[in-house]
């Protein structure tokens, strides 16, 4: 019992990262109607430049840590998001209208341009971080085995749900969510009744890079170590966690990132390690032959 | 966009650059202006700056933006694109010619003087390439199917022949079919349950696809052997001769049947003409099957998949048997890689080698044969002939498939005529 309540934690612990990824794949699906191979790129740009704000701080003298996150957050998430801008702006937009793979395309080659870009300028090692926030409680201890939960797990958790709820309304209550929404059911149609389509997409893919940023600060904060290659796996499975919730729905990239950090989480207990990510794409496989709209999303009818 | 008409508007051309380098300044500072260096001795992980090259970033922006506003929005790029058309014409109109010298170069380059050791064996390398291009051709550029886990099959084909080497004794000729089969069976395995869908979820399914292999081929220890790999893979034989200073008793080796002087030169010449031959069993494939009912099916469901449907084709048999026999090549390539090896590991099928692959296609232009052949040949020749190159390798190849998507994205020279022209009506149409 205490070993599951554990490993509980955990998983919500990394389901609430993915599901911060999954969102940025789910919007951009949403609206354009393709997957964003470079997100998972984005999410270590976000990682590397946590990573690096946290140096930074370091070495001016930054040493109070509710203020050395602060700033981090609000420093990761304003240059990731550039490079999310970017990467629509040079990759995507003038794909529009292309034929079909060719947006898969331009974005695969953003991905390997991305990694190699971080690799070549930051170097190819795995970069450890000394722990930030430690400590923690126990919370119930029986059996000879405590369930530990870090003070750290409570940030994540914490943020990342207040974060999602800031998304949500936005998308909600503001003028730019109803434009987004708009833009979701026809873009032409929208851009008609006087929505900038350009700039909502360009705003879709900000704000789904400063959501991974988050995620990118989260996950060094967590593990530790980043290198320029964990957008690969992270991506994928984030992307599992979209298509497991039903892509384009906001809520189910939420519950499909949580799932999937709980599946992971109690694969690598109960189960093997080594075989986790294959339980994750095998999840992928198989919700795609049985339930290919995910648990919440509608199903796409193609119209000639 | 009133530069293009007369004079360049230069304040809103300055304008825009300043924007482009502001955007190349917030791009560069934090990853381009700071270095994270390893300490050491456990004094954790120390920074540095580097300013000048943010500088230097962003004056490259401002300046490109500036000269491709200002110079290249008038006529240069009219110019390059109608050149390189005309190009691709010209190669289209003589591809049996260019396709005829280029198979005979092919045959007689082992026999020029300047084909050293070095030489053949880089050859053979980009032959394997090129194989591996034509048979990804197959599934993304003749069926529209984007597949970014080739290299699983690739792999599935090599550790077929080792696997079927170290336990039951089977030869190179023996195990190639085999190969192939098993390649395709995964193929068809993986396909089924995925091609039903959108080609975006394929994508990413064949990519999950890809790692799931390499990490089961990492992990399954009794039988693949792990991150150790297999070594002591047989190589193969000319005819039953076999490539060895002293053969076995009772057996006959290549030189000796040919009363030559033992060189180690005979095998790599010998790999070298075997891939050739299957690339060019690939090629030749391709071409014939692209004349065929189902070839014709693939194109025609990469162009419009309901369309197709209502003609009747049935999409899922038809992007699998497209989808299978791509695999099936990939097995072929994989076995002749163990061959050539020697040695397999998990090491040498990572998601870069499927990457590498679906680049070669690319940037050939998808479903262009002769553009395969130029591809492999500057991305895989050129970076193994200047080793200095290789670093930046990976970095070029994407920045340029997503430049060739942007602004060619049939490909650098393509010119393509269908592979079936209506012919013109006789009649006029009556006009409605």
């Amino acid at each position: 019992m205490e070993y599951f309540l554990q490993q509980l934690i955990n998983g919500l612990t990394l389901g609430a990262i993915y599901g911060l990824i999954a969102i940025g794949y789910t919007m951009v699906y949403g609206i354009i109607g393709m997957i964003n191979f470079a997100h998972g790129e984005i999410y270590m740009i976000g990682a590397f430049i946590s990573f690096i704000a946290f140096l930074v701080l370091g070495a001016i003298g930054v040493t109070w840590v509710p203020l050395a996150l602060a700033i981090v957050l609000v420093v990761a998430m304003l240059f990731t998001s550039v490079y999310g801008w970017t990467v629509e702006r040079l990759a995507y937009r003038p794909l529009r209208g292309s034929f079909r793979l060719a947006p898969l395309i331009s974005a695969i080659g953003m991905s390997i341009f991305l990694q190699n870009y971080v690799q070549l300028l930051q170097g190819a090692r795995v970069k450890p971080l000394q722990p930030i926030v430690t400590g923690g409680f126990v919370i119930m201890e029986g059996g000879g085995f405590s369930v530990y939960l870090s003070y750290l797990q409570i940030i994540i958790i914490v943020v990342t749900t207040v974060l999602m709820a800031m998304f949500w309304a936005i998308l909600s209550r503001t003028s730019f969510g109803r434009a987004q929404r708009a833009c979701q059911q026809d873009r032409t149609m929208a851009g008609l009744v006087g929505v900038n389509v350009d700039r909502t997409i360009s705003l879709t893919f900000v704000a789904g890079a400063a959501l991974a940023a988050v995620a990118g600060l989260m996950v060094t904060l967590h593990y530790g170590v980043i290198d320029f290659f964990i957008g690969f796996l992270a991506g994928l499975k984030a992307f599992t966690a979209a298509v497991l919730g039903g892509i384009g729905s906001l809520p189910g990239a939420m519950l499909g990132g949580v799932l999937i950090g709980l599946i992971e989480a109690f694969w690598s207990a109960y189960f093997d390690v080594e075989y986790k990510d294959v339980a994750a794409f095998g999840i992928l496989i198989l919700v795609l032959v049985f339930k290919p709209t995910g648990l919440l999303g509608r199903p796409e009818i193609e119209k000639v | 966009m009133s530069a293009r008409a007369g004079s360049p508007d230069f304040p809103g051309i300055l304008r825009d650059s300043g924007l482009v380098a502001l955007v190349a300044l917030f791009l560069a500072f934090p990853l381009v202006g700071f270095h994270t260096i390893d300490q050491g001795g456990g004094a954790g992980m120390g920074i540095e700056t580097r300013f000048p090259w943010v500088v230097v970033a962003v004056a490259a922006a401002f300046v490109g933006r500036f000269l491709q506003l200002a110079l290249l929005r008038t006529h240069a790029p009219v110019a390059v694109e109608r050149s390189l058309s005309r190009l691709g014409e010209v190669f289209q109109r003589n591809t049996v010619w260019i396709a005829a010298a280029a198979i005979t170069f092919a045959i007689v380059l082992p026999m020029l003087p300047f084909a050293d050791r070095r030489l053949v064996d880089l050859a053979t390398l980009v032959l394997t390439y090129v194989m591996l291009g034509w048979g990804l051709n197959i599934v993304v550029g003749l069926a529209g199917l984007l597949d970014l886990g080739y290299v699983a099959f690739y792999a599935v084909g090599a550790y077929s022949f080792a696997l079927f080497a170290l336990h039951f004794d089977f030869t190179f000729w023996m195990a190639l079919p085999i190969a192939g089969l098993f390649a395709a069976a995964f193929g068809v395995l993986l396909g089924f349950p995925v091609l039903r869908l959108r080609g975006d979820y394929l994508a990413i399914v064949t990519l999950g696809f890809g790692e799931i292999i390499r990490i089961i081929l990492l992990n399954w220890y009794p039988v693949t052997r792990g991150p150790n790999g297999i070594s002591d893979i047989p190589r193969p034989s000319f005819f039953g001769l076999e490539f060895t200073r002293r053969p076995a008793e009772g057996e006959v080796a290549f030189h000796e049947f040919f009363g030559l002087e033992y060189s180690g030169l005979h095998r790599i010449v010998f790999l070298y003409y075997l891939i050739l031959a299957l690339a060019l069993i690939t090629n030749l494939f391709t071409l014939r099957i692209r004349r065929l009912p189902i070839g014709r099916a693939w194109e025609a469901l990469r162009e419009d998949e309901i369309a197709c449907r209502t003609l009747g084709i049935n999409p899922t048999n038809t992007k699998l048997s497209a989808f299978a026999i791509g695999a099936m090549f990939g097995g072929f390539a994989g076995s002749f890689f163990a061959a050539r090896q020697g040695f397999i590991s998990p090491e040498s099928f990572t998601f870069v080698e499927s990457a590498l692959i679906l680049a070669v296609v690319v940037l050939g232009g998808m479903g262009s044969q002769v553009g395969v052949v130029i591809a492999a040949i500057i991305l895989v020749g050129l970076p193994e002939w200047f080793r200095d190159l290789q670093e930046y390798r990976m970095l070029v190849f994407g920045g340029a498939m997503v430049a060739i998507m942007v602004w060619r994205p049939r490909g650098l020279i393509a010119h393509r005529d269908p592979t079936v022209r209506l012919g013109v009506p006789q009649r006029p149409e009556p006009s409605a």
